[in-house]
């Protein structure tokens, strides 16, 4: 299929971008939206440009280091899918299809559509942990956890912080990304003992970086590839206003 | 030079003897120490931590935004440890032998025994972290079972075993950077070893933001930089998984062992076209429901349904029956080339298996294979389209785990003083081939339980030596060498672009040192590559500048790739055996099974960097077996 593609290129942090168009022919519907852009950069090449420079690792939807807004969606089109796993086959001839960056202040744009998200890794370490050190575990089977207890904090623990919550929300919250770290650990009994400082700690930390409030329009549960909940919001509403309350 | 340095005493007393004995730092005095560690997988970031943790000061590098992206990521199926939790006659020597014959016998018993040993310490550690395992409805952590075993020791957290193992190294690794004691130096590409006096002293890493090269100084630098399965270009691996790391290490000194011994994953997808890739994985622990098949007629076009149960051949249950769909990945890989070969493959290039899970929805219920499956079933349908609970997934082999690296001795260490290798990046514990769910636990071992007892043994000698700062001259040589390098890509001007290269590489190495090998193409395969690395040098095209520019970050990794391709093909030419992964044409039964030759084989390939276009020299490392006997292999 042929294809019109508008891309935002932008030199660095410091420049103005511009979304540029592009054409390209012969795209297979079985390759991946990434794939398609490697078949695009390799044209650039041959005509001497400079690639388009996106970010992507595993292409297996895991690592969270691939996303774009495609047509003003956080990784496309598809519900609970990363921009890696899209196929082309949810686009047809003839299409025309918007590239972005995920755009948020706390996500300055490295070049192109790369951008910086140390603010999750300062988030996850001002708190985002258990601190058992490497020697000090008890006996694996003597903390029982109950089957659905352990399926939740799992289905909290899948975020693979992608940044697509951020980019899809209005105020560039990262309730849902903070929300879910907080969830997995605090249900977890290891991980009550930690639970009030976590909290504090973790939504300090999140304002700091620059990210906006949640006015709870969950438009970060539907664009998640990994279908969090917005629940974790309401818990890590919930641990927060706990901590604060018993503060000594 | 190479000593294995195994400690003396019992087998099952190594390990303790080594830690009794081992040199200790004061704790007043590790803060005066820095130690690099270059990669934040499971390997890197467990290492990281657990030495921040004990007081020394930590400069960790990637080549991804955040540490959390490490390929370590995308394991799917678990991780081992002898618990004995299911009372199915676990124990840490089944364990050690099922590792030891998974291996085929080509790897140390004393390493591969410490590994067994410290499983279960892993489990207890990663449960305090939050590593949310499968359980059971009384609470109790649950288990399955794996290729190549009898028992039930894979501990797993749904099909994302590796993220979770990850996220607690990772969360373990930002908890010491926000008490300092962790520098993290992320989007930034280790791109040569500094030496100094014979020992490991620094690097120099390009910062991959701006393109500036940095020099790093250190006390120890730890290499823990993945596998570079990525060389065959169509594999399981992340686009950015390199073995940059570890060849320019290899070039500066250290050995690199059973470098060809790479493990092709049989329940990959299959490719289906040029543009492609990546090749996902579908996770092994599949095979505990799934039936593997092809149509018994050669070239049946029939779709898989309206294939009789009668004109279907479960090879693997037909070849291997007490072990059937588990058997391990290496015989179950082949045997699903051998079928492919012989003209039984099936979709639409007719590279393909079957991956059959009517039986068992049959016999379980849907919702129970759900339970167990889900996200990967969704994963296929994403990718392929098809609905596997309707019909049988696609699957094929594929470039996954090289159980081949730098060669190492017992504490870790390099043969270059100071260095120390972890993860898939050392060749240590897993032989010829590696059972499933032991990769995470190597890597989780090793960073965990074993480098920080290591490294300060090592560190211990260090104390008193000669600092070296960044004006060395040791560093002006290796950061000239670097920017001589990046300059010549910019400048080759030719017409074919880094993944061209890469792409071609990749399909030499699949059809000339992959899943079988023979004499005649492996010669024929170091000149093809010989003339690839000439055309390298002047057809590249690499657009834009010395700043941010991926092309450029690529360009670096392929020379290596091809430099290193020549090497694998060196090793497998040299080992007139077939040994689990390591299958040579030439030595095999009438049946097709692989004939191991222990007589003039039983030992480790480690061979030493000799300059450009010149034949690397094998140095031999002895395997002595006390503790099993050397048996054939059979999973029949």
């Amino acid at each position: 299929m042929k294809l019109y593609l508008k891309i935002w290129r932008q030199f660095d942090a410091s420049s103005k971008g511009e979304m540029t168009d592009y054409e390209i022919d012969e795209v297979s519907e079985h390759m991946s939206f990434l794939e398609m852009l490697d078949l695009l950069n390799e044209i650039l090449i041959q005509q001497g440009e400079r690639v388009i420079e996106f970010d992507h690792d595993c292409r297996e939807g895991i690592c969270g280091q691939c996303g774009v807004m495609i047509n003003g969606r956080a990784h496309g089109p598809l519900r609970n899918t990363t921009t890696c796993q899209l196929h082309m086959r949810s686009f047809k001839d003839g299409d025309t299809i918007y590239i972005e960056p995920f755009r948020a202040k706390a996500f300055p744009v490295l070049r192109d559509l790369k951008i910086n998200r140390k603010a999750f890794d300062t988030i996850i370490a001002s708190g985002g942990f258990i601190g058992a050190s490497t020697g000090q575990a008890p006996e694996a089977n003597s903390i029982p956890i109950s089957y659905e207890t352990a399926e939740e904090a799992f289905d909290a623990a899948a975020c693979i912080g992608c940044g697509a919550c951020v980019a899809s929300c209005k105020n560039a919250s990262a309730a849902l990304f903070v929300g879910a770290k907080i969830t997995h650990l605090t249900l977890l009994p290891q991980g009550k003992v930690e639970a009030p400082k976590r909290a504090i700690n973790m939504v300090k930390q999140m304002d700091l970086q620059g990210f906006g409030n949640c006015s709870d329009t969950r438009a970060c549960e539907i664009e998640c590839p990994q279908g969090i909940s917005v629940l974790s919001i309401a818990k890590m509403n919930l641990e927060y206003m706990k901590a604060l309350a018993f503060r000594k | 030079m190479m000593e294995s340095k195994i400690p003396e005493g019992p087998l099952s007393e190594k390990w303790n003897t080594y830690k009794a004995k081992a040199k200790l730092v004061n704790p007043a005095n590790r803060k005066k120490l820095t130690i690099i560690v270059v990669g934040t997988g499971l390997a890197g970031a467990s290492c990281a931590a657990s030495l921040a943790e004990q007081g020394y000061n930590i400069k960790s590098f990637c080549f991804q935004d955040s540490p959390r992206r490490a390929h370590s990521v995308a394991a799917q199926g678990g991780v081992n440890a002898a618990k004995n939790y299911k009372n199915d006659g676990d124990s840490t020597f089944r364990m050690f032998y099922d590792t030891i014959k998974g291996g085929d016998f080509r790897s140390r018993e004393a390493n591969v025994y410490r590994l067994a040993e410290c499983s279960a310490a892993l489990i207890d550690h990663a449960v305090a972290q939050g590593v949310p395992f499968a359980r059971e409805y009384a609470g109790y952590l649950n288990n399955r079972s794996f290729g190549g075993v009898q028992v039930s020791r894979t501990f797993y957290a749904r099909g994302q075993t590796g993220q979770q193992l990850l996220l607690g190294a990772y969360q373990a690794l930002e908890r010491q950077a926000a008490l300092g004691k962790v520098a993290l130096c992320t989007r930034h590409e280790m791109l040569e070893l500094v030496v100094i006096d014979g020992k490991a002293k620094g690097i120099i890493a390009r910062n991959l933001e701006t393109g500036k090269l940095e020099r790093h100084v250190a006390d120890a630098v730890v290499l823990a930089s993945g596998g570079y399965g990525k060389v065959y270009y169509l594999s399981t691996l992340a686009m950015g998984c390199n073995s940059s790391a570890v060849w320019r290490a290899h070039k500066k000194g250290a050995f690199m062992a059973g470098v060809s011994w790479i493990q092709f994953h049989p329940t990959s997808l299959p490719q289906h076209g040029e543009n492609q890739s990546k090749l996902t994985l579908m996770s092994e622990s599949l095979r505990n429901d799934g039936r593997i098949w092809v149509p018994k007629r050669a070239n049946d076009d029939r779709n898989a349904n309206s294939i009789p149960e009668e004109e279907r051949d479960y090879y693997l249950e037909r070849r291997y029956p007490s072990f059937g769909n588990l058997a391990p990945r290496d015989i179950s890989s082949r045997a699903a080339k051998e079928r492919i070969d012989a003209g039984h493959g099936v979709g639409p290039m007719k590279n393909a298996i079957y991956l059959d899970f009517s039986d068992a929805i049959k016999a379980q219920g849907k919702d129970t294979i759900e339970a167990k499956y889900s996200n990967l079933f969704t994963m296929y349908e994403k990718i392929t389209g098809i609905n596997a609970y309707k019909e049988p997934m696609l699957i094929s082999p594929s470039a996954h785990f090289t159980m081949g690296g730098l060669w190492v001795d017992y504490e870790l260490m390099t043969t270059i003083p100071g260095l120390f290798a972890l993860g898939e990046a050392n060749f240590a514990d897993h032989g010829a081939n590696r059972l499933g769910a032991n990769s995470l636990l190597q890597a989780c071992v090793d960073g965990y339980f074993i480098a920080p007892y290591t490294i300060p043994n090592y560190l211990a000698g260090e104390l008193n030596t000669t600092k070296f700062d960044i004006d060395h001259p040791a560093f002006e040589e290796a950061e000239n060498a670097v920017r001589r390098q990046l300059d010549r890509f910019l400048h080759t001007n030719g017409t074919l672009s880094a993944d061209y290269f890469h792409k071609k590489i990749g399909r030499l190495l699949y059809e000339k040192c992959g899943l079988s090998r023979s004499r005649k193409n492996l010669e024929e395969a170091i000149i093809e590559i010989r003339e690839l690395k000439a055309s390298f040098e002047k057809d590249l095209r690499i657009t834009g500048d010395n700043t941010l520019n991926s092309e450029l970050e690529k360009a670096g990794r392929i020379a290596d790739y091809i430099e290193l391709a020549e090497l694998m093909c060196y090793d497998a030419l040299q080992r007139e055996e077939s040994c689990g992964a390591h299958f040579r044409e030439e030595y095999q039964t009438p049946d097709g099974e692989a004939v191991r030759n222990d007589e003039e084989f039983c030992y480790v390939s480690a061979w030493e960097w000799k300059g450009q276009n010149k034949e690397p020299e094998l140095h031999k490392e002895p395997l002595v077996f006390e503790a099993v006997e050397l048996a054939v292999r059979s999973y029949k």
